[in-house]
C-alpha cells in the first residue's frame, strides 16, 4: 500500500530535460505561435510589414501587462474580473488629474495608487470577508466601471502633454519593437523570478493545489492572496495610464470587456482555472499568440465575427487537450505504479 | 514504458494536427477578403467602410448606398469592423486598412479623438479619410459628410408638430440627457423657430428621459398627467420616441396627443401602424452610405481636396458643395410616415 502512494508521483527526472520541456502545454503554445507566424508570413499579403509587429504590440500591451498578475492569481484558483474597469477608471483619473492641472507623471502614480485601492478593495473583501473572488469581482467589475463613466459621463478628456503621449506611442530606436516593451520586460522578469524562485511564488502553487495544507504548511494564504489583488488593481491601472496616453483619450468606456481577452490569453497559456499550474511564459506566448492570429486573419481581410469563432475554438481546444493531457497523465501514473508494484514483489522472493 | 510514451506522441501529434487545421482555417477564409486589396496603383477608387461595429442595421442601411456608390464609379468595395462599438476598437482596422493601403476610409467614429493617431498614419500613406454619421475632431479626417444641419433639423421638426397639432395648443419636449449637446442645441432652435413663426404653440416643459427607456417611459405618462391640455409632445431622440409611442399605445391618449421627432422606422413601424404616431424625421442612412462614398472617390480623384467651396458630383444625389470645416451636409431630414416606412429596415 505504502508503495503505491510513493510511486504514485512522477519521478521527477525520468526524461532528460530538453524532452520535458518540449512536451510542456507551455512548449505547444509557442510551437503555435511559430506555426501562425510562419503560416501568416507565408500567405497574408501585408503581414510581413514591421508596422504589423508595432501597431500589433502597442496594441497587446495593456494585455501582457495585466496578463502578469492575472497568472499569478489564477494560480491561487482565484480570479480577478474587475482588471478592464480599473482600466478604464485609471484612465478616468488620469485624464481628470491632467485636466486639473497636475503634471502627467504625479497624475499617473495617483491613477496607479487608485487602482492599488480598487486592488484592496477587492483584496479585503476576498481575504477578510472570506467571499468567493467570482463573485466579489464581479460586482466590482460594475462598480468600477460605474464610477469611471459616471466620473466623465459623455465627455472625454484627450489634451495630454505631447511629450507624454509621444514617449506611448515611441518605437524602441531603430526597431519596430514599441517602447512600452521595455517596463513589460523588466515586469515580466520581476515576476517571473518571483513566481518560480521565491518562496512566496511556490507557496502561491501550494495555496492553488490544495489550500488547507498549504496553511497548515506555514503559508499565509490571506495575506498573499490580497498582496496579489493590489498588485493586479496596481497593474491594470499603470496599463490604464499606457492606454489613455497610447490612444491620447481617457474616457470611461475605455477597454471595456479587455477582462476576458485578458483571462483568456492566461488559459490559453497553460494556467489551469483550478489553480496550482501555470507558468509566464507560457502566457505570454498565449497573448501573443492570440494578437498575433487575430491581426493575421484581420488583415487577410476575415471578419471580427469570424475572428472571435477561431480564437473561442482556440481556446476550448486548448482547455480540452490539457485535460486530455492530465487525465492521461494520472492513468499513466496509475500504471506505473501498479508495474512498479508488480516488479517489486516479483524482487521479493529472491 | 513504449505504450506511454506512444500515448503522448500521439497526443502531442494530435495537438499539432489540430492547431495546423485551426491555422489552416483561418488562411482559406481569407481568400475571400485579400481579392480587393491593394490597389494603390489601380484607376478605380478602393474604398473601405468602417462603421462604429458590424451588424447594425442602420450601418447595414449605409453599406447599401455605399455599395451603390461604388458600383457606379467603378470602384471596389469593402466593409470591415469591430464587433463591439467601443471607443478604441476601430484602432486595429484603420491601422490595417493603411497597411493595405486603401484609397479612402469611410469611417463612422465610436470616439472623436481616440482614433486620431491611427487615422492621421493612414493619411501619412496617402489614405483619403472621410467620416460619417459621427464625426472625428476636424483635423483628423479630410471630409465629413453630416447626414444634416441643426438648422435643418429643428425646422424639420417644427414643421411636423405644427401641421400634426394644427397650428395651435401646448407642446412638450422630451429629450436625452439633460447636458446631451445635440439635444440642447436642437431645443434652443426649435424654441426660437416658434417663438418666430408659430406664436399660437406654447412650450409648457420640457422633460428628460436620459435615453433611458423606461424613465423616457414614466417621463411621458408624467408629462401627460401635469399638462392636461397637452397637443403635442416632440422627441429629439431615437430612444425617447419610442418609448413615449409605447406609453401613448396603450393609454386613452392615443390619436389625441400629437407625437412626433427622430426615430428609427423599425423602432416606429408599429405606432405607425396603429395610428400612434403620423409622421417623424430622420436621415436617410442609405442616402448617407452613398453621398459618403461618392465623397471619397470625390478626393481620391482630385474631384475636390476637402477645402471649403470646392464641389463634387454624387451621382443621383447632384452636386455637393463643401462647407466649413470639410463638412458636406446631406440634406434635410426624411420624413417616414404610413406610406413609405415599409420601405425601410434599420
Amino acid at each position: 500500500m505504502t508503495t503505491t502512494l510513493v510511486t504514485g508521483v512522477t519521478p521527477p527526472h525520468a526524461h532528460p530535460f530538453w524532452r520535458r520541456a518540449l512536451l510542456t502545454r507551455e512548449a505547444a503554445v509557442i510551437g503555435l505561435l511559430a506555426i501562425v507566424i510562419v503560416v501568416a508570413l507565408a500567405v497574408v499579403p501585408n503581414f510581413d510589414s514591421p508596422l504589423t509587429v508595432t501597431y500589433m504590440l502597442r496594441e497587446i500591451a495593456p494585455i501582457l501587462l495585466i496578463a502578469l498578475p492575472m497568472t499569478l492569481i489564477i494560480i491561487t484558483e482565484e480570479i480577478d474580473l474587475s482588471v478592464a474597469s480599473v482600466v478604464g477608471l485609471s484612465s478616468v483619473l488620469t485624464g481628470m488629474f491632467v485636466q486639473a492641472g497636475l503634471p502627467l507623471p504625479v497624475a499617473a502614480v495617483l491613477a496607479i495608487a487608485g487602482g492599488a485601492v480598487c486592488g484592496a478593495i477587492n483584496g479585503f473583501l476576498v481575504t477578510v470577508v472570506g467571499l468567493p473572488s467570482l463573485a466579489v469581482t464581479i460586482g466590482s467589475l460594475a462598480l468600477f466601471r460605474g464610477i469611471a463613466v459616471g466620473l466623465l459621463g459623455t465627455a472625454a478628456v484627450t489634451d495630454f502633454p505631447e511629450f507624454w503621449t509621444d514617449l506611448a506611442k515611441a518605437n524602441i530606436p531603430g526597431t519596430p519593437i514599441p517602447g512600452v516593451m521595455i517596463p513589460f520586460l523588466v515586469l515580466a522578469i520581476v515576476f517571473a523570478v518571483v513566481l518560480h524562485a521565491t518562496p512566496f511564488g511556490r507557496a502561491l502553487y501550494a495555496i492553488g493545489l490544495n489550500k488547507e495544507a498549504a496553511h497548515f504548511a506555514g503559508i499565509d494564504v490571506a495575506r498573499s492572496k490580497f498582496t496579489l489583488f493590489v498588485l493586479s488593481g496596481a497593474m491594470a491601472a499603470f496599463a490604464g495610464v499606457y492606454f489613455t496616453l497610447d490612444y491620447g483619450s481617457a474616457r470611461g468606456q475605455n477597454a471595456m470587456g479587455m477582462e476576458l481577452q485578458i483571462i483568456a490569453a492566461v488559459l490559453l497559456g497553460g494556467v489551469s482555472i483550478f489553480g496550482g499550474r501555470g507558468a509566464l511564459h507560457g502566457v505570454i506566448a498565449g497573448v501573443l499568440l492570440i494578437g498575433t492570429l487575430s491581426r493575421a486573419l484581420q488583415i487577410a481581410g476575415v471578419s471580427s465575427a469570424v475572428i472571435n469563432i477561431i480564437t473561442g475554438v482556440l481556446l476550448i481546444l486548448s482547455v480540452i487537450s490539457a485535460a486530455v493531457l492530465a487525465g492521461a497523465r494520472s492513468r499513466r501514473e496509475a500504471a506505473l505504479g501498479r508495474r512498479r508494484q508488480l516488479r517489486e514483489r516479483a524482487k521479493l522472493p529472491t | 514504458m513504449f505504450g506511454h510514451s506512444t500515448s503522448r506522441r500521439l497526443l502531442g501529434a494530435g495537438a499539432i494536427a489540430a492547431s495546423v487545421a485551426l491555422v489552416a482555417v483561418g488562411c482559406s477564409s481569407d481568400d475571400g477578403g485579400t481579392g480587393e486589396e491593394g490597389g494603390s496603383g489601380d484607376e478605380a477608387a478602393s474604398i473601405t467602410f468602417l462603421p462604429k461595429n458590424l451588424g447594425n442595421p442602420y450601418f447595414e442601411t449605409s453599406r447599401v448606398g455605399g455599395e451603390t456608390a461604388v458600383e457606379e464609379f467603378g470602384g471596389s468595395f469593402d466593409e470591415v469592423g469591430p464587433a463591439e462599438a467601443n471607443p478604441t476598437s476601430q484602432v486595429s482596422y484603420i491601422q490595417t486598412a493603411a497597411q493595405q493601403q486603401v484609397d479612402a476610409l469611410v469611417v463612422s467614429a465610436n470616439d472623436p479623438s481616440a482614433i486620431c493617431d491611427a487615422l492621421e498614419e493612414a493619411s501619412s500613406v496617402g489614405t483619403k479619410i472621410v467620416t460619417f454619421d459621427s464625426d472625428t475632431d476636424p483635423e483628423c479626417r479630410d471630409l465629413f459628410v453630416n447626414q444634416s444641419s441643426a438648422e435643418l433639423i429643428a425646422q424639420a421638426q417644427v414643421d411636423l408638430i405644427a401641421e400634426q397639432i394644427g397650428g395651435e395648443g401646448e407642446i412638450a419636449f422630451l429629450s436625452a440627457a439633460a447636458n446631451a449637446t445635440n439635444q440642447n442645441a436642437w431645443i434652443d432652435m426649435m424654441n426660437a423657430e416658434l417663438e418666430a413663426n408659430h406664436p399660437d404653440i406654447e412650450v409648457v416643459d420640457t422633460v428628460y428621459g436620459d435615453d433611458d427607456d423606461q424613465k423616457s417611459f414614466d417621463q411621458t405618462a408624467a408629462l401627460l398627467q401635469t399638462h392636461p391640455d397637452l397637443a403635442g409632445i416632440v422627441s429629439p431622440t431615437t430612444v425617447g420616441i419610442a418609448a413615449a409611442a409605447r406609453y401613448l399605445s396603450t393609454s386613452e391618449y392615443q390619436g389625441e396627443v400629437a407625437l412626433t421627432g427622430l426615430g428609427t422606422p423599425n423602432q416606429m413601424r408599429e405606432y405607425v401602424a396603429d395610428g400612434t404616431v403620423t409622421a417623424f424625421a430622420l436621415w436617410n442612412p442609405e442616402e448617407l452610405g452613398y453621398l459618403s462614398a461618392y465623397a471619397a472617390n470625390a478626393l481620391v480623384t482630385g474631384e475636390t481636396d476637402g477645402s471649403e467651396g470646392s464641389t463634387f458630383e454624387a451621382g443621383e444625389l447632384g452636386e455637393y458643395t463643401v462647407g466649413a470645416d470639410g463638412e458636406v451636409v446631406l440634406g434635410e431630414p426624411f420624413v417616414f410616415d404610413a406610406d413609405n416606412i415599409e420601405d425601410f429596415d434599420f
